[in-house]
């Protein structure tokens, strides 16, 4: 166990090292601080003697353990759009970005379990044909198409004038398909709660709420059909196999065996994906907060893009790549933790 | 795939008939049940019609959207043909610039395709290659190609690709990228997602290496880029066919990503991404069909190609790496 933690440790290490490498060569080929800081009377030796004193001519790997000290301390430079430390406009931003998260897993998850269970214990039934007909129809559309199409039905409202209106079932079939589109589609609203530090949440006020149900939804669109076909094909495959056909000749009734039996080898394989997706919900954050005007971290890091704002870009992708890394340890971990087939030695099976 | 009957003639030179590649393909599973399977009909139906009539636009489009004299500002936002307002000349409206819509989205379905199979290409090339080699070759070329295609992966490819156009974007300037986006998208997208291609090969090759031809080829003292190339590649064909499939829906709906956060094709030369960002400026004035007419024809595309990956993936049944 000590021997797999440390391998998962140095593996982790290893992968920040380069990504932190990586964000060094882009925060040094990347504009000219020099000429950020000083007008355009000052001559060329007092721009030498400057760049002498920021250490500028130092060697690369000079600079750049001098660019790790800082950042392990906490210091990541200063926005150049927002005037103040990177890592600050980073903590204003996060929590809408992990409330955002957060909402769309909890419909993830709420959702994906029965659905793929269902529709593995009945792949005939008509309900699970036209769950994975929609799962399918659910992959190809972009996050921010899903989004649009939301903020059109809900948000700005349909009038569907398809049926005569006329006659008495053409004006209810209309008014059926149409919406009102009264749902909020911008911004997180106004009545948010201040919790504490930079976190002010939307999940305590009915408008804060209303705020986050489209963005929810729609970045909750693209992983639900994965998780939904995923389940159900893990679930498939446990079914078949000789613990499950015993249980059940056993006399279990099979509620149980489905849900206490099946399920649990179910989520092992879910587990690892759900690890791996997070990094995917990130970069989806980045899209569905752009549709909905979220102010968020991928909001944030859009506008540090356009403003060219370079250690506000670098200090983004250093705290996403934290983010990956320690999910992707912990989700391989618990892997280890509830999967007694796998040794925790490292060693190869 | 049926073994050619052996015809015992009168002199022993004559060998056994073989059947040529459209026989094969006739009495091949694939074609048996494409034949009973309307779903996939139907699909290829549509991909092969949106492709023709995709990089048929500059023959098919009533006007040229490239073409700034033919674009008129005073007929901007009108609406498709079924709505009241209507101008009988723009049969889908027209966009806030006064493209026709019509026009614009066949140039733009292309611009999608080309981005889509040439990102997909370079993938390929360079998924199949690092495949092979990793789990040809084994040892320290193996651990250190999966280890870079599992820190790749773990990012998400999508992540990749937007942190990668955002970077190039910031360093070489607007005006430079937009000139030069197929190319870029191209590049971004083929390298952000050849890990992909290059765990599945690598799996089919650890499963295909110990097996007796190429113990034999060996032997014979072929070289191993010939093994490789030559003869364990061909039979690694299956699975990575059914992920270029996949791969394509995926690259084209990276590519309207990219587009719609603006590190992708520029207005003046739109792909569907595009088209769908600068129609949703309108959304709220009403003008809904500018930007989910060219989504429409987006997800239909990438429906088509994901159902024929589908089915695709239950005929030919590979071993796909899992996880």
């Amino acid at each position: 166990m000590i021997a797999f933690l440390i391998k998962r440790l140095m593996h982790a290490i290893l992968v920040m090292f380069i990504i932190s490498v990586l964000a060094f060569a882009i925060q040094d080929n990347l504009g000219d601080p020099v000429q950020q800081m000083v007008g355009q009377s000052v001559p060329e030796s007092e721009r030498e003697a400057l760049r002498e004193r920021l250490g500028l001519n130092d060697p690369f790997l000079v600079q750049y353990a001098r660019f790790a000290l800082n950042a392990v301390q906490g210091d990541f430079g200063t926005s150049y759009f927002y005037r103040e430390p990177a890592l600050e406009v980073i903590g204003r931003h996060l929590p809408a970005t992990l409330e955002l998260v957060f909402a769309s897993t909890l419909i993830i998850v709420l959702f994906s379990v029965p659905i793929g269970v269902y529709s593995a214990i009945k792949p005939r039934a008509i309900l699970s044909r036209f769950f994975m007909g929609a799962s399918i129809v659910g992959i190809s559309i972009p996050v921010f198409l899903t989004a649009i199409i939301l903020i059109q039905i809900f948000s700005i409202g349909v009038t569907v004038t398809l049926f005569p209106e006329s006659t008495g079932w053409g004006s209810w079939l209309n008014g059926f398909f149409s919406t009102e589109g009264n749902m909020p589609s911008f911004g997180r609203g106004y009545d948010l709660v201040h919790v504490f530090g930079h976190w002010d949440t939307n999940l305590a006020t009915w408008n804060g709420l209303q705020h986050l149900v489209l963005p929810s939804i729609a970045l909750a669109s693209i992983m639900l059909p994965l998780f939904i076909r995923l389940i159900r094909a893990e679930m498939m495959e446990v079914m078949q196999s000789d613990y499950v056909k015993y249980a059940r000749a056993k006399g279990i009734s099979m509620r149980r065996v489905y849900f206490v039996h099946a399920l649990k080898n179910t989520m092992l394989p879910v587990i690892t994906v759900g690890g791996v997706q997070i990094g995917t919900m990130v970069a989806y954050t980045i899209l569905t907060e752009t549709v909905f005007q979220w102010p968020g971290m991928g909001l944030m890091f859009l506008d540090a893009i356009n403003h060219a704002d370079i250690p506000l870009i670098v200090s983004y992708l250093m705290i996403v790549g934290v983010i990956f890394v320690v999910t992707n340890t912990i989700v391989d971990l618990v892997y280890g933790l509830v999967n007694p087939t796998v040794k925790l030695t490292g060693k190869p099976a | 795939m049926t073994i050619p009957t052996v015809t015992q003639s009168s002199s022993q030179t004559t060998r056994p008939r073989i059947p040529s590649r459209w026989e094969r393909l006739r009495d091949s599973y694939l074609w048996y049940s494409f034949k009973r399977d309307h779903t996939a009909q139907l699909c290829l139906a549509i991909f092969i019609g949106l492709v023709i009539v995709a990089f048929a636009s500059p023959l098919l489009a009533p006007t040229d959207p490239y073409d700034l004299r033919q674009i008129d500002i005073m007929a901007s936002e009108l609406p498709p043909f079924w709505i009241d307002g209507a101008d009988e000349r723009f049969i889908l409206g027209t966009d806030a610039q006064g493209r026709d819509l019509l026009s614009i989205i066949l140039y733009g379905t292309r611009v999608s395709l080309l981005i889509g199979f040439g990102a997909v290409i370079l993938q390929a090339l360079l998924g199949v290659t690092f495949g092979l080699m990793a789990g040809y070759l084994g040892g320290r070329v193996d651990a250190l190609l999966m280890r870079l295609a599992d820190i790749q992966l773990s990012f998400s490819t999508l992540m990749v690709a937007i942190v990668v156009g955002a970077v190039v974007k910031a360093t070489m300037g607007g005006a430079f990228y937009s000139e030069y986006a197929v190319i870029m998208l191209i590049l971004i997208i083929g390298l952000a997602e050849w890990p992909q291609y290059a765990r599945t090969v690598r799996a089919s090759v650890l499963a295909e290496k110990n097996k007796e031809y190429v113990d034999a080829a060996r032997v014979m003292g072929l070289r191993s880029k010939r093994i490789m190339f030559r003869h364990v590649l061909p039979n690694t064909l299956s699975p990575i066919f059914v992920i270029s499939t996949v791969q394509i829906a995926n690259a084209i709906i990276s590519e309207a990503a990219l587009s719609f956060l603006g590190l992708g094709m520029p207005e003046t030369h739109p792909s569907l991404g595009s088209l769908i960002k600068s129609g949703f400026d309108y959304i709220q004035s009403g003008s809904w069909w500018i930007t989910l007419i060219p989504g429409a024809v987006l997800v239909i595309l990438v429906l088509s190609i994901n159902l024929l990956g589908d089915w695709l993936r239950d005929v030919m049944n590979p071993r796909l790496y899992k996880g």
